[in-house]
Formats: structure tokens, sequence, C-alpha cells
């Protein structure tokens, strides 16, 4: 526990040394920002369009609107920086050289595998709570569903678990975070766009296609819906992460 | 205190290392020498445990090196080739890190860096980033790595290089200053650091260990006869016979042209010590003795002797 928490502190200092942390969160804030204000925009108009045809029309949750397509948005940014957050977990490690200081002190391959795991959700979850900013306006000028946007951020998290332990398994396969992060960014994008290729196909294949894409879990959490069936998928996948990052570090002490 | 039994290292079906065996009693400076590519780094990546051996066994203080790995670990300082540094790190938070990784106690902790600070003198960057500073220091900053938590045992690959004189002169005597306390093991191919500071030595080349002993005694072994470099001045002819005369003596070769003074190398039976004799010859024909020395085989010798011999 104790060496976990101080691989974790070490991980987390070295975020905030280097630009990555400062770029990650900026651009993620600056889209997330961007996405907010243009889909807000667009919901209040086209509820303005509709007013105009006359009292009768149904009324609108314009902030229920607001917060599913921002989590939407959220999420396929998410998958263009969860990839950065995880490139140099080990692969700079094994470049520095520093991989055979942690593997020869006295500290387990797993302890050392979640305290970078865990600096990682760290880091994510500070990125949710920067971007609650955005969200607070909402709770200002309206009366949005707080468990609804809980909802939305819990599946985002669990999202957020799964592909950030797919990246630690890939950060552990090189030495080169350049190679780490554009692997890792392949793997997920062809996990998402599983989704577009489910619609050609019929029957089996397509519940199966349906299934692992990565994204289409997402979608009732977003809506609000809780369902053990999308947290079961992401467990499994971020344990599968781990496990074969475990046993990757495990194997280069065999092959180095 | 360590035990390697018929190590064998097989890297992609070429051995790395082959069958070594040796012994390092505690307190005991043990120095690795061999070329580069001997099997030095192996032997000491198998011994911290950083991979394991194809065959054979090796125990650090008792402990199985792959049974009880994690044992061994808390007992071993390590020192790889290539410092393992963290660059955007600062070199107290850097060694702070280390300390706890090894398990020192909080409350000992910042006292320990401290003092292991002092020993490698690098107090006057503790603040700094590892990043930014000099070849010497960043090494230095490894060893004080190494020396945290007070390890039974040491393992240190090439300690000294990228340090200029002084502080390799520091660092030798550092690690004299160390055994006693700590077991050592350093690997090098700097010969007069072996003669320096191990107790003993061993030499490898092909993964093989070629010879073990102390540095003394491996001169000894290796020079088969006692060499005696003289400056004569008289004709060289006569002084050759002359001397090659003398009980004891096996060769004379005279070196360079045939002025004189002469310089002769006299080459004389193992064990014996003629100086006294050859002086007396030399004087008592009324020549001049400008020198007389014995010549020991230096280290050097023995080493290039054992590496190319096959």
């Amino acid at each position: 526990m104790r060496n976990t928490l101080a691989i974790w502190q070490r991980e987390m200092k070295s975020y905030f040394v280097s630009p990555i942390a400062y770029v990650v969160l900026t651009v993620f804030l600056f889209l997330s920002g961007f996405f907010f204000y243009s889909i807000l925009t667009a919901v209040i108009q086209s509820t303005m369009m509709q007013s105009q045809f006359g009292p009768g029309s149904q009324p609108v949750d314009v902030p229920g609107i607001v917060s599913r397509s921002f989590f939407g948005t959220t999420s396929v940014v998410l998958l263009f920086m969860i990839p950065m957050l995880t490139m140099g977990l080990f692969a700079e490690e094994k470049r520095r050289g520093t991989i055979e200081l942690l593997l020869t002190s006295p500290v387990s391959i797993f302890q050392a595998m979640m305290g970078k795991y865990l600096a990682s959700l760290t880091f994510l979850v500070l990125m949710f709570l920067a971007s609650g900013i955005t969200f607070s306006s909402l709770f200002i000028f309206g009366h949005p569903e707080w468990k609804t946007i809980l909802g939305g951020y819990f599946g985002l998290f669990l999202y957020g678990c799964a592909l950030l332990a797919l990246g630690l398994f890939i950060s552990t396969l090189t030495e080169n975070q350049i190679v780490s992060v554009v692997i890792t960014f392949g793997t997920i994008l062809v996990l998402w766009l599983i989704e577009s290729f489910s619609s050609g196909a019929t029957g089996v294949a397509k519940d199966v296609l349906d299934y692992l894409s990565v994204i289409g879990h997402l979608d009732d959490f977003i809506k609000g819906v809780i369902d053990t069936s999308h947290i079961i998928y992401y467990v499994t996948f971020a344990l599968m992460g781990l496990f074969l990052t475990y046993r990757s570090l495990e194997s280069m002490r065999w092959k180095s | 205190m360590i035990e390697v039994e018929h190590l064998t290292k097989v890297y992609n079906g070429r051995k790395a290392v082959d069958d070594i065996s040796f012994k390092v009693e505690r307190g005991e400076i043990l120095g690795f020498l061999g070329p580069n590519g001997a099997g030095k780094t192996t032997t000491m990546r198998i011994l911290t445990c950083y991979m394991p051996a194809t065959d054979g066994t090796a125990r650090v203080a008792g402990y199985d090196v792959f049974e009880d790995s994690l044992e061994v670990r808390k007992r071993i300082g390590y020192l790889p080739e290539n410092p393992p540094l963290y660059h955007e790190m600062s070199v107290y938070s850097y060694l702070d890190f280390v300390a706890k990784i090894k398990g020192t106690p909080s409350s000992k902790r910042k006292s320990h860096i401290d003092d292991v600070m002092q020993k490698t003198s690098i107090g006057d960057v503790r603040g700094r980033v590892i990043g930014k500073l000099s070849k010497g220091y960043k090494q230095r900053v490894g060893v004080a790595q190494a020396l945290l938590n007070n390890p039974e045992v040491l393992v240190l690959d090439e300690p000294t290089i990228g340090l200029d004189p002084k502080q390799i002169f520091e660092v030798r005597s550092l690690i004299k200053n160390l055994a006693g306390d700590h077991t050592v093991i350093l690997s090098t191919h700097i010969l007069p650091e072996v003669s320096m500071t191990c107790n003993r030595v061993v030499i490898i080349n092909n993964g093989k260990v070629v010879a073990m002993d102390t540095p003394e005694g491996l001169a000894n072994q290796q020079k088969g006869a006692e060499r005696i470099a003289m400056l004569v001045d008289g004709p060289v002819d006569a002084v050759r016979e002359k001397l090659s005369a003398v009980d004891g003596v096996m060769s004379v070769t005279p070196e360079g042209s045939n002025g004189s003074p002469s310089r002769l190398t006299v080459e004389c039976k193992l064990n014996t010590d003629l100086r006294r004799i050859l002086a007396a010859t030399v004087v008592n024909q009324g020549w001049g003795l400008l020198e007389l020395r014995g010549i020991s085989a230096s280290l050097e010798d023995v080493f290039i002797n054992l590496i190319t011999k096959e």
C-alpha cells in the first residue's frame, strides 16, 4: 500500500512538472467549453424557433438536452486525451532505465502497476472536476436533474477506467512514447468505430459488434440509466487491461 | 554473503553467462573484471533479481534470488550501468522517492538522505533538477540512491564511469570505506581501480570465469619469472656473458641499440632476489651500474594475457 502510494505520488508530480498535464487540461477544457457553448446556443435557438409556432408547443428540457449532448462530445474528446495520459507511464521508465530501479527495489509488480494506474485515474477525475465548472452555469440559470449529470460522469469515469487500463498495457510494450500514444489511439479508435460497422451487420454479428463498441455502452449512463451490464462491460475491460499489463511486466524480466 | 553456483544465462541461443560460480564473504569488495560484453552486467542483473537465470542458483544473504526475490531486493543496493534517474525530479525528491520504495521508515528518512548526500558529496545540488546536472553529479546521485536504506550488499555496475579524476578518487575511497559493513560487488574495465579498491578479483571473458584471486595473487600467478631491468655502463656482450653466468639467471636480453650504457632485462627463477648478486657482479668488473630495479607484472599484463589466451 505504501509503495503504491509512493509511486502514485511520484507519477502525479511528474505529470505536473512536465508540460503534458497542462497541455491536456487546457485542450480538454477549451474543447469541452467550446462544445458546451455551441450546444447551448443551438438548443436555445431551436427552442426559440419552436416557441414562435405558438404557446401550445411542448416544453423543452433545455438543461437535459445540453448535458446529454455535452457528455456525448466529451466522450469523443476523451478518446484523444486518454492516450496522452498513459503513453509515458511505462514507456518512459523503459527508455530512461528507471524500470531497473523499480524492478530491483522491494516493490511488487502489482504495486508498481497500481500506483501508475491510480495516478492516471486521479488525473482523469481532475479533468472531470475542471469541466464541472462549465456545468455549474446550468445550475445557475436552470434546474437540471443533478442525478442524471452524476450518472453521466459515472459512465465517463468507467469508460476512462477501461481506456486507461488499455493505454497502460500498450505503454509496457514499447520504450517510445510516440509509438505508445499512436497505438493506443488507434486501438481505441477501432473499438469506437466498431459501432458504425455494426449498422451493416445483421443477427448475432450485429449483437456482438454492438456489445464490443466502447462508446455504445455510454448511452444509457448519459440518459441517466445505470445498467449493471454496462458496468460489467467497463469493469471487465479495465481488469483485462490490468491483467495484460501485469503479464507484460512479468514477461519483461524473462525477455530483456 | 553471496553465493553463485553454476549460473548460466542464455540470450537468443547465445550464452551470455556460462556456468559461473563464485562466493563473496561478508565485508569483502569483489571486483568484476572483463571486456565489454563479457557478461558482467548480466551477472549483476541476475543477482539483483532484475532477470532470472536460465540455470544455476544465486543466493544473497541466504535468500535465493529467484525464490525469495523480495527478501533479496530488500537487502541490495544496485547501481545499474545507466543510473536510473527521473530527470524531471529534484535530487532530494528523487532520493526521497527511492527511500520510500525501499521501505525506509518516514521518521528516519530525512536524516538518512542527508547522510547519503554527504557521503557522495551532492549536498550542494539537493534542490536542482536531475536532468540539468552534469554527468559526474548524475553518476553520484546514482551511487547515493544505491546506498539508501543501508543495504547489506551493494552491486555497482561501473560506478566511476563519467567522473573526473578527483571524483573517481572520492568514489573509490567511499567504496573502500563501505567495505566491512557492506559487501560490495563492483564491475569495471578500469584495471587500476580493481587493484586499488578490491580484495578479490574475478576476471570473466565470454561468460566464463577465467581467473579468481587477490589482485597481487593474480599478478604473481601470471609472472612465471622475476624480471629485473638494468642499465650498465660497459661492453654489451661482455656484460651479457657475465650476468648469464650468475646462478639463478635464466636469460639476459639486451634492449635497444648496442651503444653504451646498455639496457638489459634479466629474467631470474621465481621467488629469488638476485639484485644484490647482480649488482656485485657488475661492480666487480669495474663497469658502472646506473640503474637496477625489479619489474612487477601489472594487472594489465595479467588481464590481456588471460583474455587473449584463447
